[in-house]
């Protein structure tokens, strides 16, 4: 397995934890708490997506000529999902619970359906596709990202 | 061609909705029946009322549920090549719902020709549909285990009718057929394929999808996604060799076979559990109370019949079917498919609402589609009239109070359903309004 494959699946379990991290705070009505927990995986999956759109992408699309294929349709569900964050950011700032946790229960279907679409066929696809280049752009995107749990 | 990856790939929002919104239709009237029969009902499995339940349950409600769920499912995973939904929901849904009514009816009034009827109407709307589902997952360039046991439960759906309208033909050509094969042997083996080939197979198809997902457990262990769906399918097989057995003798090899099966289905519930208890997410919704009543139920199951095979006393009893039924069909397969279309038409809703406004009219969040309240009452309702279910096989005197109860869980159920499809309807005429006003167009 290439370092793309390994590096982003784990990543997107990290931002699982932190997700978890910060619906339990709200559930609990922490509210400052909170406000940390969600600041941080706000940070780190908006990361995520940067890594993808600005490195991975690019790379996939000058590696097949596909520009208007699965990386199209990835881009398009990082805006979906950036538009639940807007909705959980002013549910936190507004101590809203109940906003809070609709907003996060949508978010975790689109996210978690988004993480399996790319890890069980855009990555492997990244991969046959950058061939020796996979590795280099491995360790850039480990760079960019956050390790293990915080 | 690629694999899916598109929303473009999803059916219109009616093609699923139409199932869902029946199925609970057809559950409210098992209830009436058992309600207006009472303990006669439940004298045997093979009481008239008995018989016209089941069939409501299994084929509008069970199959109406599954059906609608695997021409959304099976266009997204396997990608754009379901043939034409809107027109085959438009064919197979109203055939459905007629021949489950048919086959109820002539249940109830032993009337021959109304089995030839429901043979043909099943024949012919399940005929469409499989062709279709088969050719869907057979030329899908889609990968993946998941694609592996939807074409293994479609293969148990497949099964499941043809030896199901072959009852029914012999039921209406009143013909002591069966020259050939034995009647309780070919029962056994429709009973077996629907329950497991395909309900079951389909329920642990989608498990190992979702379960992980919605409560971020871990994932299922690798050799267990292999072992379980192949396990099934070859204990399915060998169970069907009664039908080649001389004619009314039970085999010994039967009882084995059918523990191994038993054996099989307890280590998917205690692993399901097990992987739940794991949970990451703490959060307790609607949907995982559900899912864990479904798979205790399954568990209940499976040590059941250990036990009525093991204390022949108690398996010998004309209730004991009637036990493993209700754990079966509401305990196991009616609170999942509750449960998942707690979190589907919620999450369809959105994503078909968001694909329509944009970020300009951002819809509902999935909560706001079905109260949260209304959602755990009724399943609070739903787990209540399974229980007086199992009290009603016991003490049948019961009968009557249980099944009011399952008629109004359903129609609770059927209520929470049209809240959600209401809630679609309302902000897409919103969404249609604001484009009209904006650009004097509707959005296509």
């Amino acid at each position: 397995m290439t370092l793309s494959a390994q590096v982003l699946p784990a990543h997107h379990r990290h931002c699982d934890d932190l997700f978890v991290d910060a619906e339990e705070c709200v559930q609990r009505g922490d509210w400052a708490v909170a406000a940390t927990a969600f600041g941080h995986f706000h940070d780190q999956i908006n990361t995520h997506f940067d890594a993808e759109e600005t490195l991975l992408f690019p790379a996939f699309e000058a590696a097949t000529g596909m520009s208007s294929g699965p990386t199209q349709m990835m881009r398009h569900e990082h805006e979906q999902m950036r538009s639940l964050l807007a909705q959980l950011e002013a549910a936190c700032a507004a101590h809203d619970g109940e906003a809070y946790a609709g907003s996060a229960e949508t978010l975790l279907m689109l996210m978690q359906q988004h993480n399996m679409k790319e890890e069980n066929i855009l990555y492997p696809m990244c991969d046959q596709a950058l061939g020796p280049q996979a590795e280099i752009l491995g360790s850039k995107l480990d760079a960019m990202l956050e390790k293990g749990h915080a | 061609m690629q694999p899916a990856l598109s929303f473009e790939q999803a059916p219109p929002i009616s093609v699923p909705y139409r199932f869902f919104l029946t199925a609970p239709v057809f559950g409210a009237v098992a209830g009436l029946v058992l309600a207006w029969f009472g303990p006669v009902a439940l004298q045997s499995r093979w009481s008239p009322g008995a018989l016209a339940m089941t069939h409501l349950i299994v084929v509008d409600f069970m199959l109406q549920a599954m059906c609608g769920s695997l021409l959304q499912f099976v266009a997204v995973v396997a990608g754009n090549n379901i043939w034409r939904p809107h027109l085959v929901a438009s064919l197979v849904h109203p055939m459905i719902t007629a021949g489950a009514v048919f086959l109820a009816t002539a249940f109830l009034l032993e009337q021959p020709i109304l089995f030839l009827v429901a043979a043909l109407v099943f024949a012919a709307a399940l005929g469409l549909f499989l062709t279709v589902m088969a050719i869907a997952l057979l030329r899908t360039p889609a990968r993946g285990m998941s694609i592996h046991i939807l074409r293994l439960a479609v293969f148990g759906l497949l099964v499941t009718v043809a030896l199901g309208a072959t009852l029914a033909v012999t039921l209406g050509l009143q013909a002591d057929a069966a020259t050939t094969w034995s009647l309780l042997a070919m029962i056994n083996v429709h009973v077996a394929w629907g329950l497991a080939g395909w309900a079951l197979m389909l329920v642990i198809g989608v498990s190992i999808l979702v379960v992980p997902m919605f409560q971020l457990t871990p994932a299922y262990p690798d050799w267990m996604t292999r072992a379980l769906p192949a396990g099934l399918f070859l204990i399915l097989c060998l169970w069907s060799l009664q039908l080649f057995a001389p004619k009314d003798t039970v085999q010994a090899w039967q009882s084995g076979v059918a523990l191994a099966g038993m054996l099989l289905a307890g280590a998917y519930a205690i692993t399901t559990l097990w992987l739940q208890s794991r949970r990451r997410r703490r959060l307790t919704d609607a949907t995982f109370i559900l899912w864990r009543v479904a798979m205790l139920s399954l568990l209940a199951f499976a040590m059941s019949w250990v036990i009525f095979d093991l204390v022949p006393q108690l398996g010998d009893h004309s209730r004991a079917p009637l036990w493993l039924g209700v754990l079966a069909l509401p305990g196991v397969f009616l609170s999942v498919i509750t449960g998942m279309l707690y979190k589907i038409m919620p999450f369809l809703n959105w994503l078909h609402l968001q694909q329509q406004g944009g970020s300009a009219i951002p819809p509902p969040n999935m909560k706001q589609m079905i109260p949260e309240a209304s959602m755990r009452r009724q399943m609070w309702l739903h787990i209540t009239a399974l229980g007086l279910l199992l009290a009603a096989v016991l003490w049948p005197a019961l009968a009557s109070t249980a099944g009011l109860a399952f008629f109004a869980s359903c129609i609770w159920l059927e209520w929470n359903l049209i809240g959600a499809a209401r809630v679609y309807a309302r902000f897409r005429d919103k969404i249609r309004a604001a484009a009209v006003a904006q650009h004097g167009t509707p959005p296509i």
